[in-house]
């Protein structure tokens, strides 16, 4: 079982800026409805650059557990 | 991946010609009304946060300045700073500023104050600003272009100030615009 990790957003924190969707070079992650961000785990290779460019510091990598 | 630019990526050269033209001319600063409506009417016509999420000039300048040319930190911001508390009470500060600009135009529309062309720069210091206003238009238009300017030059400031302390787009996390938009798309969608 090998470990991956997965951005996570902080939805009740979210700007909905979407500073994380212009730098995410997978385009896992989008702004839903203006409401907040979201991230499509299966695109997510937990690269972290969504986390860095985030002003509002609400996304984390998260570990995921694959087979 | 390198994602290939589009044209909307490159609307911080107009951020920084309205910025140019408003010091040479103030009444470009009525322009600027478009950067105040935009994102409105596209929040209300279903186009959501599109425009802070691929149209904002400022944000991109900022991205720019803070990113490219490292001026940024890269700290987190605050935990109050990015609370519900205090954006909304900073978008409600900022609209109750706008309310008193307005009324300045009014009380010179209606004779009762002279014009005054100075810059206010974070709703307290004074700029002169004289040379930029030749007396072409009525002075009602001209105030409305001065306060109007002094928004725009006050929030970029704070935008900069943002950057260097914290993050390059920290500004958006308290943008009265982006607060504005995003309880628009909360009243429509939740």
């Amino acid at each position: 079982m090998k470990q991956k990790k997965c951005a996570v957003v902080n939805r009740e924190l979210c700007v909905a800026c979407g500073s994380c969707q212009k730098v995410c070079p997978m385009g896992a992650i989008r702004v839903y409805k203006g409401l907040y961000a979201i991230t499509d785990g299966a695109r997510c290779i937990g690269c972290g650059r969504c986390a860095k460019e985030c002003p509002a510091s609400v996304i984390s990598l998260e570990a995921r557990h694959e087979n | 991946m390198k994602t290939e630019k589009r044209w909307y990526d490159y609307l911080w050269i107009a951020e920084l010609v309205y910025f140019s033209l408003g010091f040479f001319n103030i009444l470009f600063a009525w322009v600027g009304l478009c950067m105040f409506f935009i994102p409105l009417l596209l929040a209300l016509a279903g186009w959501d946060k599109a425009y802070c999420n691929r149209y904002c000039g400022r944000g991109q300048l900022f991205a720019l300045l803070g990113g490219r040319l490292g001026l940024s930190r890269w700290r987190h911001v605050p935990g109050w700073l990015r609370s519900r508390f205090f954006r909304y009470g900073f978008l409600l500060f900022f609209m109750v500023m706008f309310c008193n600009m307005l009324h300045v135009t009014w009380l010179v529309y209606s004779g009762a104050e002279n014009l005054r062309q100075v810059v206010t720069l974070l709703w307290v210091f004074k700029l002169p600003w004289h040379w930029a206003y030749s007396g072409t238009a009525t002075p009602w238009v001209a105030q409305f272009a001065f306060g109007f300017y002094s928004v725009m030059i006050t929030s970029t400031v704070l935008g900069v100030i943002s950057l260097l302390l914290w993050k390059p787009r920290s500004w958006c996390v308290y943008c009265p615009m982006g607060t504005m938009t995003q309880l628009i798309c909360r009243a429509k969608h939740q």
